[in-house]
């Protein structure tokens, strides 16, 4: 599917400070039950967001109405677990464009990629000004840029730059995703899987 | 130029290589089930897209299904609809489908090998992080997330950088009443979740080589519970003669010339790796797991360490205990347990059932336990009753009920209640992965079926 362009993203953000944040929390298992990619933001981080009455919890910060953006900044080990792609689902759905963490699991950041959201991995040092500013101020801004691979807090003007491979970058920039490159190398492909043995 | 086994099997794949980067990587057998597929064919609907080698994929429902009453129709439609989502777009586009039902039918990861679909030297993909469980077999193999099983569908590729590469050895004799789950909930333990994440791990060493196939793959179906995408484990006569006249593999010559390939899958003597571990046998004992996370466990005769001693933040270390009602230093041995489930891609293999039942033999279940058996798939459940096993089960006042993923992520019936405590031998430990609420600890059929007899955390060495 592709997706929207991603170049500079200047977002408030919302912190998540918790280590080794798995897909499960993210989106529970029983939420996977759609044929359909649709509303899957709703249930985003369900069981830490509602209360057994679907009441929400008021300590959990997406009820927090202090903080909001574009932006969700989480802690180390950020999408470990699972390989359900309803996770990077969600997270879109709900509205973020952009994760940031100091260690992203595997898989959790390789779909990222493949929808559209930005998977920023930052040092833990830098990791921890942004949080710091966030609670300082909730309406600060974080400045993402794609194309020079910077992450700038707009107020302090800290910044550091990330990586990202030039082909995935391009994508992202462009809003193209890899079933459009491998459909234009189906020739390539056929004459490789003719040459197997099994 | 000398090679990994990992560098012999995933080179051999590339397509092509892109400057800057992943690789164009060709995949040979790629597994679908219902909850990540469906928004796969969806995508190829919209782009006017065919399935180029339907003949490479294999569909089973697993996840999302009943293990009672099967025969009946699926109660919840939310699950019914996926079920035939799957079976309507197998149908489609020609795929093989082994729906609820079917005499083949089983969680993926069991019937994947159990049937001859894996092979080594292979790639292989599903859209279920579990997937690693095929590297027992030497091939490479992983998890991939739904708009990668479009791609897979569409062109049979994915694009991947290549990882870096591990070697973990364990060398040593394991002791009485360790198994192959305890050795890889011992190195994640060791590792951490986030230890290997990068990385695509050989485990070598004589564990391995003395395992048999169902204890390998447990090791290598827990690789991603530290990070790493995948593990693999190089084939040997134990892998050939598990897979020898399995229904799908290859018959005479033809297998002759595929085995004689298999046996050059091997790391070379002098090839190197990104980072290297060893660890030894005899420092590993029963492990069961105390926390949300499975890099939380301990030998089962420890005591819960303290926040300072566990590498990572304070606050997510006490927000785990309080989650599961536990407290720095406490025992695992006695615990209070309501829940015992036997099953999973992990341990739903014969195997498993076979080392419950040595040690339920003769005794009874613990009368406030509620245990859920659950076969990995229909053959493994004729297995049991061929052995006598489900004799010695149902003496022990217990009853197997029907393959699926069931318990293990709880996404059908098989929920464990909030606050509850479940002896779980499958792979994950997270915050309501057994159900909403639910507390998991995670640990060898040997400690679940002690727990199930005596109703609290036992050292199942006490009852050998």
């Amino acid at each position: 599917m592709a997706y929207d362009k991603f170049n500079v993203l200047t977002s408030t953000a919302v912190p998540l400070p918790l280590e080794n944040v798995d897909t499960d929390q993210i989106i529970p298992a029983r939420f996977l039950k759609a044929t359909k990619r649709e509303g899957f933001g709703d249930n985003l981080f369900r069981d830490w967001r509602y209360n057994d009455d679907n009441t929400p919890k008021e300590s959990f910060v997406l009820n927090n109405p202090i903080y909001s953006g574009k932006i969700l900044v989480g802690g180390k080990n950020f999408g470990s677990g699972s390989s359900r792609e309803h996770a990077a689902w969600a997270i879109y759905d709900y509205g973020f464009r952009c994760v940031v963490s100091s260690f992203f699991a595997d898989i959790f950041r390789n779909n990222c990629l493949n929808i559209g959201v930005l998977p920023v991995q930052v040092s833990p040092e830098f990791s921890e000004q942004i949080f710091n500013a966030i609670y300082d101020d909730p309406n600060t801004e974080i400045v993402v840029d794609l194309q020079n691979q910077t992450i700038t807090i707009a107020a302090t003007g800290a910044q550091e730059s990330f990586d990202i491979n030039s082909y995935k970058k391009e994508n992202m920039l462009n809003g193209f995703d890899d079933i459009d490159y491998l459909q234009n190398m189906k020739g390539e492909i056929e004459t490789f899987a003719n040459g197997l043995l099994l | 130029m000398s090679k990994t086994l990992f560098d012999k099997v995933w080179d051999s794949h590339v397509v092509r290589k892109i400057e800057g980067g992943p690789d164009v990587f060709f995949i040979d057998r790629h597994f679908i089930h219902e909850v990540t597929s469906p928004v796969a064919f969806l995508g190829l609907k919209n782009r006017g897209l065919k399935v180029l080698y339907p003949e490479r994929t294999f569909a089973t429902a697993d996840h999302n299904t009943p293990t009672i009453n099967q025969h009946l129709p699926v109660q919840d439609p939310l699950s019914a609809n996926q079920l035939k989502a799957l079976e309507d777009n197998s149908n489609e586009h020609g795929i093989s489908h082994w729906g609820l039902g079917h005499r083949k039918n089983g969680i993926v990861h069991v019937v994947g090998p159990e049937n001859g679909i894996t092979f080594p030297g292979a790639t292989i993909v599903c859209g279920d992080s579990h997937t690693s469980t095929h590297g027992a077999f030497g091939a490479i193999a992983f998890g991939i997330g739904t708009s990668e099983v479009e791609m897979v569908l569409s062109t049979q590729c994915i694009m991947q950088p290549k990882p870096k590469k591990m070697r973990i050895n364990v060398n040593g004799q394991l002791g009485k009443g360790v198994t192959p789950k305890d050795v890889a909930l011992y190195i994640i333990s060791q590792l951490t979740t986030s230890g290997a994440t990068g990385y695509f791990v050989e485990y070598a060493g004589d564990v391995f080589e003395n395992m048999t196939m169902e204890g390998r793959m447990t090791v290598c179906n827990l690789s991603i519970e530290m990070g790493a995408r995948g593990g693999m484990i190089a084939p040997d006569e134990t892998t050939f003669t598990y897979l020898k006249d399995k229904p799908l593999s290859l018959k005479g010559e033809a297998w002759d010339t595929a085995v004689a390939h298999w046996k050059t899958l091997r790391t070379d003597d002098d090839a190197t790796f990104d980072k290297e571990l060893t660890f030894s046998a005899s420092d590993i004992e029963p492990m069961i797991t105390y926390g949300t996370n499975p890099g939380m466990g301990i030998g089962i005769s420890k005591h819960i360490p303290n926040a300072e001693a566990v590498e990572g933040g304070v606050a997510t270390y006490k927000k785990s205990l309080d989650y599961m009602g536990y407290h720095e230093n406490d025992s695992m041995i006695g615990k209070k347990v309501d829940y015992v489930f036997l099953g999973s891609c992990t341990n739903g293999r014969i195997e498993d059932f076979r080392a419950f039942a040595s040690i339920v033999k003769g005794k009874k279940k613990a009368e406030h336990i509620t245990a859920w058996l659950v076969p990995g798939s229909h053959e493994v459940e004729d297995q049991i009753k061929e052995e006598g096993i489900l004799d010695v089960l149902t003496e022990a006042g217990f009853a197997l009920r029907q393959p699926g993923c069931s318990a293990c992520l709880a996404m059908n019936d098989d929920k464990v209640p909030a606050g509850k405590y479940a002896v779980s031998t499958s792979n994950r430990n997270f915050e309501g992965r057994q159900g909403p609420g639910s507390r998991t600890l995670l640990a060898s059929p040997l400690v679940a079926a002690a727990a199930a007899v005596t109703g609290v955390v036992t050292d199942p060495r006490t009852l050998l």
